[in-house]
């Protein structure tokens, strides 16, 4: 945990850092070291899909602000997560609006089209399911949210498709890759 | 100028400044209204909900601790609504918290279990939920156990905002909720300098000191084993608050009692602390006058100060005083000095100390220069709320014992020596000798009072032989940031620097207010403690440290000159940077 750790060899990991610390540099114009914590953060889970121990040292070091704070943090929210999770997050909304609206007939179509319960991942690592409360929209209820895409006035019937596309996503970057 | 309201709390008409809370408010007009998170020495969290009142107009019920009493408010702080309210709270967090006062540290000391007995709490309405999180005992110093704890802040407050340690925090919400440092490593693996704040803070058995009073005891049934003891400064001017006397110096007292206990050898780190001062002024002057070394000369006495400033500041190494602390002096002294004179097996001695600190207990095996006696110098350390335990145990009518002398060789001490336990006054202490050091004279007025008082951080001016000496002293380890950078900023930019002398000690109010000092500690409580320390140096023939007989005969018959190489082997140490974090 020590400052120490920083000095990463894996390349694509030390990228990674890089892209953290310009993101800080960056946010420095607009906000005060406290005021762009929750940003850093959350730019930290954007390029780690999680919050490993170790960026969370970089912030710390970076922003001279105790790591116990960031951890008190980053444990408080339900958002970020200490561990690595699934490619795409899947965040159904089950605030009151949105489970009156029928949002907890879209989580069961989720779990049973998924196979997994709430907080776990599918084998093949692709999709996360977690439950949220409340995302600001309730007008648009039920409210899902697959990682930075918001999906309103969502009804069993969609999930599939929904999850489909993402799947397709993935299948088409492959083929780029190979 | 301030302005005055007018309010009215259960029909008695009160009087008091803008922004007085609704609790301080109530205190004023003998109204007692009940707190668990609410700290005497701490803001408010609001955290327990316990002293909730009810304001006339509003059909809500608020928090007495943070609601600032308005103009013409009614309020009522007791009815039969605001009783049963209280009594769920109690219940509510009696519901997460274990059952087992009877084997708990704070049996009988608890500030939860006063509550639940005050309340008559006798059945349990709501279902057990407690959380299963396994005790830390990794410092070796402070215990932690999360599952005791009731959420209040006290500790996190403490540690992070008046210590500036950041080693504890609260992980998670909701029931998840604990205290922990960070990413739930062991205490021993986290920043934790062992000052035993949080300890001394906690309303319940969530944080406390580790026990070593059944090492002492077993040393003490064992007839092989010549058991010698010392006592700090700070601990004899707070002992008398576990027996409900304030403000009163036990030493005599706690010579007798030592005796009674069957202590073969009753020193004073007192002594010590002139010795100390030999050393430490004598570096000082080696610095100041013959501008050997840098300046400026920064005190070590404090082991919390010490680790926090190895992990946190390790440029400022160059300026630490090597002297080692007095406790540990007297400790290698005992091992040393006092067996060679009474011809005893060093082997055979136990040595311990009592300290209003947790962290002399870390001190202890801190680095081999703590073995500076071919043994380990100190063998236990126990703190003056074990101590008072121990008291109790003992069958030892305290208060009304005879008083009794110390053991003069190792135990006499001057003015100098007993203010070491203030903030402040290790620095006087210093001056009072440097200032014969530098001029060959002594100082007509000993006192040098701009070094005492309770602010964060004090600095002045000091004329010695027409030099004036820049120091500053700071206590409270937040207080110390502030005085390091300017020293930092001014060898940066080559400027002069803006002290020669600062004293640090990492508790509030110094040793008097020591994370083993007993609990509800306050500022009017450090005050009156701080008092009586200066009272038994005003009461002094001898107030300078080299003027200490006995300090002159150890030099004289044993150790030879100050820094010289018996006393850079006996007395001082060496520090290193260390890891804030070794996971």
């Amino acid at each position: 945990m020590a400052v120490k750790s920083l000095e990463i060899k894996d390349k694509e990991v030390r990228e990674k850092f890089k892209e953290i610390e310009r993101f800080i540099g960056s946010e420095h114009k607009l906000n005060d070291n406290q005021g762009m914590l929750m940003g850093v953060l959350h730019k930290t889970q954007e390029v780690f899909g999680y919050l490993p121990a170790e960026a969370m040292d970089l912030v710390s070091d970076r922003l001279g602000i105790p790591t116990a704070h960031i951890y008190g943090m980053a444990t408080f929210y339900n958002y970020f997560t200490l561990k690595p999770r699934a490619k795409y997050q899947v965040f159904m909304c089950k605030g009151t609006a949105c489970y009156v609206a029928g949002g907890g007939r879209v989580l069961e179509k989720l779990q049973e089209t998924l196979k997994i319960g709430l907080g776990e991942v599918t084998p093949d690592k692709m999709f996360g399911l977690n439950i949220t409360r409340c995302l600001g929209c309730c007008g648009l209820s039920p409210v899902m949210q697959v990682n930075e895409d918001i999906y309103v006035r969502m009804g069993p019937e969609k999930v599939n498709a929904i999850l489909d596309k993402y799947r397709k996503k993935e299948t088409k970057k492959r083929k780029v890759s190979k | 100028m301030y302005k005055m309201i007018e309010a009215v709390i259960n029909g008695i008409k009160v009087e008091v400044k803008e922004g007085t809370t609704i609790l301080e408010a109530a205190k004023k007009v003998q109204i007692k209204i009940p707190t668990l998170c609410k700290h005497q020495d701490l803001p408010p969290s609001a955290a327990c909900g316990l002293c909730i009142v009810k304001i006339k107009g509003s059909n809500k019920m608020f928090r007495a601790c943070c609601t600032p009493l308005e103009e013409k408010m009614e309020i009522v702080t007791n009815d039969p609504d605001i009783v049963a309210v209280r009594r769920t709270v109690l219940e509510l967090i009696l519901s997460n918290h274990p059952n087992d006062c009877l084997t708990c540290a704070r049996n009988n000391n608890c500030e939860l279990q006063k509550l639940a007995a005050d309340f008559g709490i006798s059945e349990e309405h709501f279902k057990k939920f407690l959380r299963q999180i396994p005790k830390d005992s990794s410092t070796g110093v402070i215990e932690l156990q999360p599952e005791k704890c009731i959420l209040c802040g006290r500790c996190i407050y403490v540690c992070q905002q008046d210590q500036d340690v950041w080693a504890l925090s609260f992980l998670e919400r909701g029931m998840g909720t604990r205290i922990s440092p960070a990413g739930d490593i062991n205490m021993g693996e986290s920043p934790c300098v062992k000052c035993g704040q949080c300890s001394a803070h906690c309303p319940t058995g969530a944080i406390v000191e580790k026990d070593d009073t059944e090492r002492v005891w077993a040393a003490l049934r064992d007839s092989e084993k010549h058991c010698v003891v010392q006592i700090a400064p700070a601990v004899r001017v707070a002992i008398g608050e576990a027996f409900g006397v304030t403000g009163a110096n036990f030493t005599n007292k706690l010579y007798a009692l030592f005796r009674r206990m069957g202590f073969k050898a009753v020193f004073d780190t007192n002594f010590a602390a002139d010795v100390c001062i030999m050393e430490e002024a004598s570096e000082f002057v080696e610095r100041f006058a013959h501008k050997k070394g840098p300046l400026p000369l920064i005190t070590s006495c404090c082991p919390a100060w010490v680790d926090f400033m190895e992990k946190f500041h390790p440029d400022m190494i160059e300026h630490f005083s090597s002297t080692k602390s007095p406790h540990e002096i007297l400790g290698t002294l005992t091992k040393t000095y006092y067996t060679e004179k009474h011809n005893i097996d060093p082997k055979k001695i136990f040595g311990v100390s009592i300290m209003p600190c947790t962290a002399k207990k870390y001190e202890i095996t801190r680095s081999g220069e703590m073995f500076a006696s071919g043994l380990q110098d100190i063998d236990v350390v126990i703190t003056t709320r074990e101590l008072a335990r121990m008291i109790k145990q003992s069958g030892i009518d305290f208060l009304n014992l005879p008083d009794e002398e110390c053991d003069h060789m190792l135990g006499d001490y001057t003015g100098a020596g007993v203010i070491f336990g203030a903030t402040g006054g290790v620095m006087e202490a210093a001056l009072r000798t440097a200032y014969h050091f530098v001029t060959g004279k002594e100082a007509e007025k000993v006192e040098f009072k701009t070094t005492r008082g309770l602010k964060g951080v004090k600095e002045s001016e000091i004329n010695i032989a027409g030099t004036k000496v820049r120091i500053a002293v700071a206590h409270g380890l937040s207080h110390v940031e502030e005085v390091i950078n300017k020293i930092r900023e001014a060898k940066k930019k080559g400027e002069e620097l803006p002290y020669h002398f600062v004293e640090v000690m990492a508790c509030p109010g110094g040793c008097v207010g020591g994370g083993g000092q007993p609990y509800m500690v306050c500022d009017e409580l450090r005050k009156e403690r701080t008092a009586a320390i200066y009272q038994d140096d005003d009461d002094r023939v001898l107030r300078v440290s080299h003027k200490n007989p006995y300090v002159k005969r150890l030099y004289a018959d044993y150790i030879g000159n100050p820094l010289g190489d018996k006393a850079h082997k006996l007395f001082h140490t060496e520090y290193k940077s260390r890891p804030q974090y070794t996971r």
